[in-house]
This record gives structure tokens, C-alpha cells and sequence, in this order.
């Protein structure tokens, strides 16, 4: 890995408690409940958490590409403006000139009937429509080809290329504006192991190609460990740890953090190891701490009071009452909650 | 916890027979904005239909080719009046008795036709889709050939042929119909089939050793099933209409067997060079409105069925608490 | 692993070759339904009006009193030469009845094709755009509408009121009868005639002609339409590629019509093709009406003369005519969308 800024000197995109909520028939469901975040310009930041743990909607909050029926709060600095509360007109001109994002499958994100070079050009003239054909080409070519796509498939169409290299295409074509961050929403996940290899890179080297930062969202932590400077942990729709990819994961802080490093397999796992409980609810999250009915370490203190986040050593942050801070938990709130009452809090 | 959605594919056992049911008709209730108006508008419309056909003795005024009363002939294309709500016809008989009992003509043939072409069409697609092989292929290519041909040609064609041997009426046109719409289920059930039976809960139960049969009936027979109904009663809306051109063409019900909305305006015809509206009017507004009805049932049933076009409900978001103030309410 | 692209002369072979098979059913299952009557079509046709010797005497010359193979051999044999029969009761051969009405019936269906896709278009993009609002729910009942009103039943009150009420427009034929007698055919489509004749008053006669028939059977037609166009679109727009599309920050209007209506429109013009199959239905109806001298009517006409041999023959060129066209449409289809050339 790279030489690691410890704080990132001026972030590229600052988030402060945004909040996006869905309405359904159930109830509002609270996909991202109060996130902080802060993306370095350059810095290869990584989102992890389960299926269902709101990094998806994080992701695309930023960017403001929310579906009908959600509602979003808070802030998402970005040059100074707050995007949750631009215009739908500005917010456009700064996606796919300066904010990129890229999809998990590959093979429906591009259109069928329309060829690459089409992709291209639409792209290209839609935020710089003064360029003439020629420009557009080169410039069209010239990402394609850091990518590893031949200028001869220029003109093919989008079935012609298999999963891998269309996920390719993809990062060309968020790139080719050369935006300051670009979000990739589980690039790899679809795709097999070695081809999941060539696009980390590919990903990893952003800054020094294109100097883009990227927030690389994903529920597998090897991935992380491989591409990111730091990382940030995702449960229930909040950041429950935060800090340096090296030592979160030498050193996890939160408990999740350290089940889902212990749950994950590799050549010296004898025994498989799985967070007990089920994800929680995100209409009516559990009281308190939310991965308390879930945690082997939980305190009385963790049902009755959501815990404050902490700032450990270097940049790092935590939300967990085993940090403290120790003036907020009240006398009787430091005992152990016993399995027997976990297991009761599961059933809730 | 959240609830499970009512999944499309989901293995039902026949036991549950009712709970499959009320899982296919889930979707219904759930419809909302123009689907659910759709449905309810076009439901209420048949329904009207089929009350006016069930109770036609009691609302007809008159029988359908009642020319007098008390000994004194009717007026001849006499205008709407007291007497005759819709105005009479060239043999002096009443519209409105005619669109009455017409009625019963229109929903009586079409409802035979389709019952059998459903119980024709549906069974031998899924034999078709399931087993496949040479069985299949030869009933593909005869029921896509008839299917490629224009519905109501090949009615015209074979109630022709068919009014030589059994004579014309309502038997004629309604095997007609029947034939005609075979294809259709024939070709929908069978597509169905054939992804349904590489489903892997499929696989599943053949690797356990199930029959044939088994698996047909008691995994393949409801996902399928679920396409009928809209199926149905759009063909039914379809099906009126080519009645009814069978009807203007002469090719359908005997003036004799009963009253038939589009013979009527067959005969209107020649009234309208006289500027007389109300023998036309009357039993063209009737057709709409029957197929009208009958369309909106079948389009809101198969919004709702199809989950590519189900639409979320949108419900507003309440951002005003945050997670703060609700952990300090404990 | 870049899939070679296929071309489409491959896949108009391959297509070509799944034809045949289908034509021949249809051949031999028209074959079969004429043989089903009882009788023979000869007598049926002129029995009671002609002397028995006559009778006979036609049937030697058509062939009738042939082994049934036989008759299915040259059946056949006849077609491929391009002899679709000759009718019993008028001795018109099939092949002139095709050439002379049917040119009609071809005038007519494609401008009622021109005003079904226009109309039905239209209104299935707005209704697909915006889904759910007032636009989309008025397009809609206006598709459902006109579909549920037979063709025959909107002709007759498109007489009575531009015809007998308002007098705009003539309610039959294809032109005064002047113009009919005086008209110096050419390619029997009279639109086409009197331009190249330069005659523009034979022309907006003719026009004027034209109007209600194809107005009247397009709209019907576009009915159709509106229901599928409406479909497409709402599906598109869910499709993952919009989504991208938007994040690269196209904005909603090219979305809209770049990517949604574009992709949206391939599968209409594979119901294009079935409409044909509708048309040729909706033609039969709509020239019965409007007196409009078209194969639909002809064969009505067919028909009720028990007329058995030119009713196999028209029957058997519309089967070969809606097989071509849907041959036609598939190729059109697998030109637009690169995918589908297998």
C-alpha cells in the first residue's frame, strides 16, 4: 500500500449527519441516520458493511441520485455548496464533470442500442458541448485505452464485451471528465476473482492516473485491506468506526468491526465464525446502541443510551460506549448485559 | 419484523390451495392510484353487464323480438319516447329490449367460447412446455400459424365453413371463437412453462424424485395459472368485438335465437342514410361500454399481477425526529 | 470473450429457413378447411342455378373430380407457379381479383397504418412519460376507448355525422362516379393515379374518398398501440442503464428521448407486424361499411356466394402476405436492435 496522509488535508467532499430517509408502506425507513464523513482529495476510502446497512443509499446520496420517495438532510459540502440542497439543474452539471459513480453490474449499465463511442460522445457533449467530434474522440480514446480497451472496439456495441471489460468501459466513462471523486458502488462484486483483481488496481491507481479520490463501497473486507488508504465501518445506517485501513484492521475498536474481520475466511480459518442475530430493522432500529442485541460485549448502558463517538489516537473516530466517553454512562450502566437477555433482545 | 412480499415464483402445495389464492390476488389490493381506479371503474362496468343479462326478463320491457301489444303493431323506427326508451327499429321492435337481451346473447357465447378455449388452449401448453419434444414443436408451428393469421378472418372462415354443417346461430359463432383464441392461451401458458420448469425449485423437486405430474400440478400449475385471468378477460373484451363483427357480417346469431348488438348495427346501416341515430347508437354504445368495462378489469389485473409494472405507493418521509431525540425518549 | 458480430445476411438465412415450414402449414391447413364442407365446393357454388351437365363439366376442368392428394399436389404445384385459382361464380382468375382490389385494400391499410402509429404513438410516449398524471390516464382511456369501438360502429356514426349531418366528407366508395369512370389506372391506387395523371381535382376527390375509411380504421388501430408504447416506455425508464445514464449527468430530456423512447420503440415495431395481421381484419370490416372495393369485401362478397375456390385463394395470398410481413418486420427488428441477429 501507499504512504498514508493521517488526516486529509482538504477534503475533496465533506458530509455532516445527512440523513436519508425512505417512505414505504411500513414505515420510514432510516437507510442512512446521521453520517459524517470526509473524503481526502486522493484518498482511497472504504465503505464496508452488510448487505441492507445503508452504504448503497450513502453512496448515492451524495451524489443526489435518489430514487422517488426518499427525502435527504443534512449536508454534503463539496467546493464549498451543499448539495442535499442544490438544484436538480446544478447538481446534474457536477455529475460526471466533478462527482462519478459506477454501478455493481456491469452488463445492464450501459445501452444496448447505443454503441461505446456513442457513450463517449453523449457524455463528452452533454458537459462540454463546444467540443467538436474530433476532440471528443481523442479524449473518448484516450481514457478507454488507460482502461485497456483497444480503439479497433471503439464502435462496438455494449454486448460485444464481456462483464469485466464492461465494467471497464464504465470507469472510462466516469472518468473521462476527469471528476475529483468518483463512487463505485461494489464494482467487483459480480465479476470473478481475477478479473475482480484487475479492476482493483485499476481503482487503487486512481490518484496517481487520474488524481481522482475515490469511496469504494463494498461488503468485502479483503478488497479493502488491498485498495483503500482509510476506511469507515457502516451498521444500521451510521458510522460506527472510522480510521486508517492498517490500523482498523490490525486494531479493530468497534466489536462489530472485530466480528466481521473474525468472520471473514482465509487460509488459517479452522472454524467459521458468524455475528449471531439477524440485520436490524431499519424502520424501528433497536434502542440505544444499535448493534447491541448483537454484540458479545454489550453493557447495560448500550440499550438505554445511543453512545457518542469518540476521536481515538491519530484520525481515527468510534461510536461505542466501550470507549466512553465514561462521564456520559451512568453508574449501574458498565455492568455486562448477559447472553440470556441478548438473546431476548435478538427476539424483539 | 418486515413482512415477506408475496413473491411470484414461490412453490405453493396444493393444500394450501386457499393461501396460494389469496397470495395471487395480494397484488389486487394493494393497487393503487389510476390501477386501482382502473380496476374498480372496469369491475363495477361487467358487473352492471352481467346483472343486466342475469335479470333481463324483469328490465327488458319487451322480449327481444316483440313487434305489437295488445293486438296493435309498434311503430316503425319510431324516435325515443315514453313507450320505447331507446326508440324502435325497422321491424318495429324495441332497442332497449334488444340491447337488453343482447346482452345475455353477447355474454352467453362469449363466456362458453373462452371457457373452452382455456380449458383447451391451457392444458395442452403446459403438456407442450413441460415435455417439450417432437409433441411440442408440431403444436407450436400449428398454433403459431393459426395465432399469426388475423383473429377475425379465421372466425369469418370457419363459421362459414361450419354454417353449412351445423347451420348458423350461436353454436356456429361460438366455436369459431373458440377456435380462434386457442393459440393465444396456448402460446402464453407454454412460454410461462417452459422458464418456470427451469426454475430451481423445480429442479429441486424433480431431483427429489417427483413425478411428472407431481411436479406439474403442484408447482408449475399455479405460478402459470396466474397469467389467466388478466389473459382472459382482455381476450373476453377481444372476443365480444369479433362477436360483433361476426354479428354485422351475418355470420353470427340467427335474428331468431335472439338479439346480437352487432347484427343490429349491421341493420342500422341503411337508417343512418335517412339520418335516423337511434337504431346504431344504441347497440355500438353497448359494445364500448361492455368491452370498455371488461378491458379495464383485464389492464388493471395485469398491472397489478406484473411486477415489472407495480408501482411503489409513494408515502411521504417525516425527516423530523432524528435518532437522538428518540434514544433519550428510553 | 467478445462475441463475433453476427451478420444479418446470416440471420435473414436462418430466418428464411424457419419460414417455410410455417407456410406450408398454413397452405395445407387452408387446403384442408375448404375440403371439410360437405359436398363439393362446385355444386354448393352453382348448384340449382346451372344444369348438372354444366356442373360436371366444371368440375373436370378445376380438378375436383381428382383423387384428394392430387388435388393437393397441384394445389401446391399452382401456387408456386403464382396461380392462386379462379373463382366459380365469375371466373375471375384469383390472381386479377389480388391485383384489382387489392391495391384498394393496400391503399387503404397504409394510410389507416400511417394514422394508427402517428395517433398511437404519440400518445403511448406521453402516457409512458408521465405515468400517472392526468395525461397518462386520459391517454389511456382514449386508447381503451377506441379500441373497445368496432370498427364498423365508429364508421357508421363518422357517416352520419361528417356525412349526412355536416356533409364534409363522401360516406362510400373510392371516388365520385365521375371520377371512377374517367380514371386512367396505372397501379390501380388511386392517390398514385391521379398524381401521375396530374389531375389535381381527381386527386382531392379521391383524397377526400380516403379519409373517413383510413381515419375511421386507423384510429381503431392505434388503440393498440397506445396500450404497448405506454408498457415499453415505463419499463425502459426502469432500466439500470437510465440510472447510469443520470449519473453521468445527462440531463432528464435526452435521458428521455435518447435512451427511453429509442430503446422503448424496438419492440413496437414487432407489433407492427401483428397489426398487420389486425389491419387486414379491421379492412374487412371497414370497407364492408364504407363500400370500399377492397379484397375485405370481396371476400365478404366471396362468401356469401359460397364461392369456395376464390375464397381459398384470397384466404391463401393473405396467409402469404402476413407471413411476409412479419418476415419483413423481424429483419427490421434484428437491423435495430444488434443484439437479436443469433
Amino acid at each position: 500500500m501507499t504512504a498514508v496522509p493521517t488526516v486529509p488535508a482538504v477534503p475533496v467532499v465533506s458530509v455532516r449527519a445527512l440523513r436519508v430517509y425512505y417512505g414505504t408502506l411500513r414505515g420510514t425507513v432510516r437507510a442512512v441516520d446521521g453520517v459524517s464523513l470526509d473524503i481526502g482529495a486522493g484518498e482511497v476510502l472504504g465503505l464496508v458493511g452488510e448487505s441492507g446497512c445503508g452504504k448503497s443509499t450513502l453512496g448515492r446520496g451524495i451524489l443526489g441520485l435518489l430514487p422517488e420517495g426518499a427525502a435527504s438532510d443534512g449536508e454534503v459540502l463539496y467546493n464549498g455548496q451543499n448539495l442535499v440542497t442544490m438544484s436538480d439543474k446544478e447538481l446534474r452539471g457536477l455529475r460526471g464533470p466533478e462527482l462519478g459513480l459506477i454501478f455493481q453490474e456491469p452488463m445492464t449499465r450501459l445501452n444496448p442500442l447505443m454503441r461505446i463511442e456513442e457513450h463517449f460522445a453523449e457524455t463528452l457533449k452533454q458537459h462540454e458541448p463546444s467540443l467538436d467530434n474530433r476532440e471528443v474522440r481523442r479524449r473518448s480514446l484516450e481514457t478507454l485505452g488507460r482502461m485497456g480497451i483497444p480503439p479497433t472496439r471503439f464502435r462496438q456495441y455494449p454486448h460485444e464485451f464481456s462483464g469485466g471489460m464492461r465494467q471497464r468501459i464504465m470507469i472510462a466513462l466516469a472518468l473521462v471528465l476527469r471528476p475529483k471523486l468518483l463512487i463505485a458502488d461494489e464494482p467487483t462484486t459480480s465479476l470473478d476473482v481475477i478479473v475482480e483483481a484487475q479492476i482493483l488496481r485499476i481503482l487503487a491507481d486512481l490518484r496517481e492516473d487520474f488524481g481522482t479520490a475515490l469511496l469504494l463501497i463494498t461488503h468485502n473486507l479483503g478488497i479493502v485491506a488491498e485498495a483503500c488508504d482509510r476506511v469507515a465501518v457502516m451498521y444500521a445506517g451510521q458510522i460506527v468506526e472510522e480510521g486508517s485501513a492498517r490500523q482498523v484492521f490490525s486494531e479493530p475498536a468497534h466489536p462489530y468491526t472485530r466480528e466481521l474481520l473474525r468472520s471473514t475466511i482465509s487460509l488459517d480459518t479452522t472454524k467459521l465464525h458468524s455475528i449471531p442475530g439477524a440485520p436490524p430493522n431499519l424502520i424501528a432500529p433497536p434502542s440505544g446502541c444499535r448493534f447491541h442485541p448483537r454484540c458479545p460485549d454489550a453493557m447495560h448502558v448500550c440499550v438505554t443510551k445511543a453512545p457518542i463517538e469518540q476521536a481515538l489516537d491519530g484520525s481515527r473516530r468510534v461510536l461505542c460506549w466501550l470507549h466512553g466517553p465514561a462521564g456520559e454512562v451512568p453508574d449501574d450502566g458498565w455492568s455486562q448485559l448477559e447472553r440470556q437477555q441478548i438473546a431476548v433482545a435478538e427476539e424483539a | 419484523m418486515a413482512a415477506t412480499e408475496p413473491t411470484d415464483r414461490a412453490p405453493v402445495g396444493s393444500k394450501r390451495r386457499l393461501g396460494g389464492l389469496r397470495r395471487t390476488l395480494a397484488p389486487v389490493s394493494e393497487a393503487r392510484g389510476m390501477t386501482r381506479t382502473m380496476l374498480w371503474f372496469g369491475a363495477g362496468l361487467t358487473l352492471s353487464f352481467i346483472l343486466i343479462a342475469v335479470f333481463a326478463p324483469v328490465i327488458a320491457p319487451y322480449d327481444f323480438d316483440t313487434f305489437q301489444a295488445n293486438g296493435q303493431r309498434f311503430a316503425q323506427l319510431e324516435a325515443p319516447s315514453a313507450d320505447h326508451l331507446m326508440g324502435t327499429n325497422v321491424q318495429s321492435t324495441d332497442v332497449l329490449s334488444r340491447i337488453v337481451w343482447g346482452t345475455r346473447t353477447e355474454l352467453k357465447v362469449v363466456l362458453v367460447s373462452l371457457f373452452f378455449s382455456i380449458t383447451i388452449g391451457v392444458p395442452l401448453g403446459l403438456l407442450s412446455g413441460y415435455f417439450g419434444g417432437k409433441l411440442d414443436r408440431v403444436l407450436v408451428l400449428v398454433m403459431d400459424a393459426l395465432f399469426v393469421f388475423p383473429f377475425l378472418l379465421l372466425a369469418i372462415v370457419i363459421a362459414f365453413l361450419l354454417a353449412d354443417k351445423v347451420g348458423q346461430g350461436i353454436l356456429t359463432a361460438a366455436i369459431a371463437i373458440t377456435v380462434v383464441y386457442i393459440p393465444l392461451y396456448f402460446r402464453v401458458v407454454r412460454n410461462h412453462t417452459i422458464s418456470v420448469r427451469e426454475e430451481p425449485f423445480v429442479e429441486a423437486a424433480r431431483a427429489l424424485g417427483a413425478r411428472p405430474f407431481t411436479v406439474i400440478r403442484k408447482y408449475v400449475f399455479f405460478n402459470v395459472v396466474q397469467n389467466v385471468p388478466p389473459l382472459a378477460t382482455l381476450n373476453a373484451a377481444d372476443a365480444i368485438l369479433t362477436l360483433a363483427a361476426l354479428g354485422f357480417l351475418g355470420y353470427g346469431i340467427q335474428p331468431t335465437d335472439g338479439a346480437e348488438w352487432g347484427y343490429d348495427v349491421n341493420r342500422a346501416v341503411s337508417d343512418a342514410a335517412s339520418g335516423i341515430w337511434w337504431t346504431g347508437l344504441f347497440p355500438g354504445l353497448a359494445i364500448v361500454l361492455l368491452v370498455v368495462g371488461l378491458t379495464l378489469v383485464g389492464e388493471g389485473l395485469s398491472e397489478t399481477i406484473n411486477p415489472v409494472l407495480r408501482k411503489r405507493p409513494k408515502v411521504d418521509v417525516d425527516l423530523g425526529s432524528t435518532s437522538e431525540d428518540e434514544a433519550g425518549i428510553l | 470473450m467478445a462475441a463475433k458480430g453476427t451478420s444479418l445476411r446470416q440471420y435473414a438465412l436462418t430466418r428464411l429457413a424457419l419460414v417455410i415450414p410455417m407456410v406450408f402449414i398454413l397452405l395445407t391447413l387452408v387446403f384442408l378447411l375448404m375440403r371439410v364442407a360437405p359436398g363439393d365446393p362446385i355444386s354448393s357454388a352453382l348448384g340449382g342455378r346451372v344444369p348438372k351437365e354444366e356442373v360436371d363439366k366444371i368440375k373436370a376442368d378445376l380438378g375436383f373430380d381428382r383423387p384428394i392428394y392430387v388435388q393437393y399436389g397441384d394445389y401446391l404445384a399452382d401456387i408456386a407457379r403464382g396461380d392462386f385459382g379462379t373463382a366459380i361464380t365469375d371466373r375471375r382468375e384469383v390472381r386479377d381479383i389480388i391485383k384489382e382490389n387489392g391495391a384498394a385494400t393496400l391503399e387503404l391499410t397504409f394510410f389507416a397504418m400511417i394514422v394508427a402509429i402517428v395517433v398511437g404513438v404519440t400518445f403511448g410516449l406521453l402516457a409512458g412519460r408521465f405515468r400517472d398524471t392526468w395525461i397518462d390516464g386520459s391517454g389511456r382511456m382514449f386508447g381503451i376507448i377506441i379500441y373497445a369501438t368496432p370498427v364498423f360502429f365508429l364508421g357508421l356514426m363518422a357517416q352520419l355525422f361528417f356525412g349526412s349531418y355536416l356533409g364534409w366528407l363522401p360516406t362510400s366508395d373510392r371516388a365520385s362516379p365521375i371520377v371512377d369512370a374517367t380514371l386512367d389506372t396505372h397501379t390501380n391506387i388511386y392517390t398514385i393515379d391521379t398524381l401521375i395523371n396530374r389531375d389535381w381535382d381527381a386527386f382531392v376527390d379521391v383524397s377526400k374518398h380516403l379519409i373517413l375509411p383510413a381515419v375511421t380504421l386507423g384510429l381503431v388501430t392505434a388503440g393498440v398501440y397506445i396500450r404497448l408504447v405506454r408498457v415499453n416506455v415505463i419499463r425502459t425508464m426502469k432500466d439500470d442503464y437510465i440510472e447510469a445514464a443520470r449519473a453521468r449527468g445527462i440531463d432528464e430530456r435526452s435521458v428521455v428521448y435518447n435512451h427511453a423512447f429509442r430503446n422503448a420503440l424496438v419492440p413496437v415495431i414487432t407489433v407492427v407486424g401483428l397489426t398487420i395481421a389486425l389491419l387486414l381484419s379491421g379492412a374487412v370490416l371497414t370497407e364492408t361499411t364504407f363500400n370500399w372495393p377492397g379484397i375485405g369485401h370481396t371476400l365478404i362478397l366471396y362468401l356469401q356466394n359460397r364461392d369456395y375456390t376464390a375464397v381459398q385463394g384470397i384466404i391463401v395470398v393473405f396467409a402469404l402476405v402476413v407471413v411476409l410481413a412479419s418476415l419483413i418486420i423481424d429483419f427490421v427488428n434484428a437491423y435495430i436492435d444488434p443484439r437479436i441477429r443469433y
